[in-house]
């Protein structure tokens, strides 16, 4: 590997396998020091934004989930209360219970997935889950299992895991009964039991020691951990209606990638996800949630991003609490969505999808008909912060070889779970070190 | 699960390709999650993204293939995979038939970069969303969007055994006919692609209460043309009374470039 004192030395990695998406890292380094970190996008771009105008407001929440297949829920819903809002509907309170609780389907299934058979095996230094199963059996199986419940949760309510088809503007096609709901409950008891367990073994992961100073920003609402209702709020004390988000972040076209870059309106890099929900919401997380989160030795704000794993894990927990309270709490409702009489009119709609903050607006002509479409998905809003954290990734393992710098910085991207399709697929990293 | 013994008969290589689409169908491979393990027992997991990061050089026994073509770059990656794959499959919509995103073969391109970037002279794109089979020869096709967990089990099954699978021809329709479901179009005239939609989901959307969007895509042999009529036509006559635009969005969403929905959309001011 070695050459010639002054020669460009680059590593040049095809693939970020266990990351949804195709995206490109290159650091430059120059006599030991880190001089420049760049990380891009290549995902082949779908114009969704573009193939909705001219559509029907009810064809937008079916056509959005096609961006994410890991998170349909977050577009499904958001792109209905977009157009609620929109429409001028509002929705019952069981149908917002419903709404939660399948969300609490997705939050757990891409949550444990994430965790499992994504993350945990860059922390013990395995290729992938298989592998990891062959001497964690138990941690693997008990996680498929979870991972399941989330799925099972998705297709009583929306009738099938990926791309559910039974969520539509103004609630569902077909309100579940009581019986199919409440026959989730014996699974969620155990998964009480088994998501705690979740927790404590991130916990053991050996965690790299970087501490970042986040921007955060996510939902909040005072009554529960935000999912799919609430304000925006953020670190420094912005707190605003869902209908302000562009006047407060915008999306810029970064050079050599096809995706947008977030940042707020001044300028500044923000984060949002597992650890920004954390950080604002923590007074909503339930008892048992918080007291399995001190137990795993988190503060009530964690800057470490390697972290967010066992953030997500309080999540996962958090979410099962919720369901198997919104699981008791089921009436059908009823009914199962109002007449729509279209108008012409904005809206905007915004959800906490697992991996973070997601954002649609949207408007129609009087007949219904979308004019305008603009979708801001949660790795968009996160790819400055990844940047920085991978800054100080490198800076941090600048003597690593380059196989273990690929590792570390794999790591450290899969920290935030970025979306597949909204975001990045293939990491080529080119490291140069003249 | 066995490791590497060379005695062991060998397990076939497995590769999954992904080109543009949502991930959902390979998502559906993880999703066995009561097979997985067994799955993965079965075969080796040569290439899958999704799951490891570990890779193993071609040539493979089976590469299931997601996603459309829209860049020239995929395209060659496409022909170096077909090179290197002895069966090769495509999963789901996207890879079947282009997807949604074959939407903007429809339009103006140039148009739709503007819409969504701020810079589009950054952007390599082609103009088209072209399916698999549309530049190599493929050996399998799993429709849906996404795919049928149960399908893919099925195909993936008889090709470690080496027998050819067998999958569904027939019409959405008449697998609601078989299962008893209540039909959504002479219950509540909901329009639905049941009748010229390839079976194979269960009936998703008949189940409830909806009329199917043909995201299996078109059966063989299947009368579009009859079916707009019908959608068409009022109430009165039976109908759903859709006007123009709405028969073509109707036929035109997660398989529109399909051969039979894309023209019959097409037909639809
Ligand atoms: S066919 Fe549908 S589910 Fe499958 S990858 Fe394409 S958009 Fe996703
Ligand atoms: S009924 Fe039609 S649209 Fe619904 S899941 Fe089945 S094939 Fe897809």
């Amino acid at each position: 590997m070695a050459k010639a004192a002054g020669a460009t030395r680059r590593i040049k990695v095809e693939n970020l396998a266990r990351v949804e998406g195709e995206g490109a890292l290159s650091v430059r380094i120059r006599d030991g020091q880190l001089k420049n970190v760049a990380f891009t996008i290549h995902e082949p771009p779908r114009f969704f934004e573009a193939l909705l105008r001219g559509r029907p407001y009810s064809d937008a929440p079916d056509i959005t989930a096609r961006i994410c297949g890991i998170c349909p829920v977050a577009y499904l819903l958001g792109a209905s209360l977009a157009m609620e809002d929109a429409l001028g509907l509002s929705v019952s309170a069981d149908m917002r219970r419903l709404r939660r609780l399948i969300y609490c389907g997705e939050w757990i299934e891409s949550h444990v997935l994430h965790i499992a058979m994504l993350h945990a095996p860059d922390f013990l230094g395995y290729e992938d889950s298989i592998r990891m199963a062959q001497d964690h059996p138990e941690i693997v199986k008990t996680a498929l299992r979870l991972k399941k419940l989330g799925n099972h949760i998705l297709e009583v309510i929306g009738g099938r895991a990926i791309h559910p088809v039974n969520l539509r503007v103004g609630g569902v096609w077909r309100s579940p009964s009581r019986d199919e709901v409440l026959a989730l409950r014996a699974e969620l008891d155990w998964a009480l039991e088994a998501a705690r367990g979740l927790v404590g073994f991130t916990a053991t992961l050996p965690m790299p020691a970087v501490e970042r100073d986040y921007l955060f920003v996510a939902l909040h609402t005072d009554d529960h951990y935000a999912v799919c209702e609430g304000r925006i709020v953020s670190s420094d004390g912005l707190d605003v209606p869902v209908q302000a988000f562009h006047d407060h972040f915008s999306e810029d076209h970064q050079k050599n990638s096809n995706a947008l870059v977030g940042a707020t309106r001044d300028g500044r890099t923000y984060h949002v996800g597992p650890l920004a929900r954390y950080a604002l919401n923590f007074d909503q997380l339930a008892p048992e949630a918080r007291a399995a989160a001190q137990a795993a030795g988190l503060g009530r704000v964690v800057r470490n991003p390697f972290q967010s794993i066992i953030v997500r894990a309080v999540e996962t927990l958090q979410a099962v609490i919720d369901a198997r309270a919104l699981v008791d709490a089921y009436a059908a409702p009823d009914p199962p969505h109002p007449e729509i009489p279209p108008r012409a009119g904005t809206g905007h709609g915004a959800t906490e999808a697992p991996r973070g903050l997601c954002h649609h607006a949207y408007t129609l002509d009087d007949t219904g008909h979308i004019t305008h479409a603009c979708i801001v998905p949660p790795t968009a809003q996160n790819q400055r912060s990844i940047g920085e954290d991978l800054w100080d990734v490198v800076a941090a393992h600048i003597e690593a070889d380059d196989a273990r710098l690929k590792w570390v910085c794999e790591q450290a991207i899969r920290n935030y779970d970025p979306c597949i399709s909204c975001a990045t697929h293939f990491l080529t990293l080119e490291v140069d070190r003249a | 699960m066995s490791t590497d013994g060379s005695d062991a008969p060998r397990r076939p290589k497995l590769a999954v390709w992904k080109f543009a689409s949502c991930d959902g169908c390979q998502l559906s491979l993880l999703d066995c999650e009561d097979e997985l393990l067994d799955v993965v027992g079965a075969v080796e997991i040569a290439y899958f993204l999704e799951a490891t990061r570990a890779t193993v050089p071609g040539p493979y026994d089976v590469s299931l293939v997601e996603g459309s073509i829209t860049t020239a770059h995929d395209l060659k990656r496409l022909q170096k995979i077909r090179r290197q794959s002895k069966v090769l499959v495509t999963i789901g919509a996207c890879a079947t038939s282009g997807g949604i995103q074959a939407l903007k073969s429809m339009a103006d391109t140039e148009d739709y970069i503007r819409a969504v970037y701020a810079r589009p002279d950054f952007i390599k794109t082609l103009d088209t969303s072209t399916p698999i089979a549309h530049h190599v020869p493929v050996d399998v096709e799993l429709r849906g969007c996404p795919i049928d967990r149960g399908q893919l089990l099925h195909v993936l099954t008889a090709l470690i055994q080496g027998r050819q699978p067998r999958l569904p021809n027939y019409s959405q329709c008449v697998e609601c006919k078989r299962a008893g479901t209540v039909c959504v179009m002479v219950a509540k005239g909901e329009p639905c692609l049941g009748p010229v939609t390839q079976a194979g989901c269960g009936n998703l959307c008949p189940r409830v209460g909806r009329g199917c969007y043909g995201c299996f895509g078109p059966a063989e042999g299947v009368n579009t043309r009859a079916l707009a009529g019908h959608l068409r036509a009022g109430p009165a006559q039976g109908g759903s009374g859709l006007d123009g635009p709405a028969t073509r969005h109707l036929f035109h969403t997660f398989n529109a470039n399909a051969p039979g929905f894309r023209e019959e959309g097409q037909r639809h001011g």
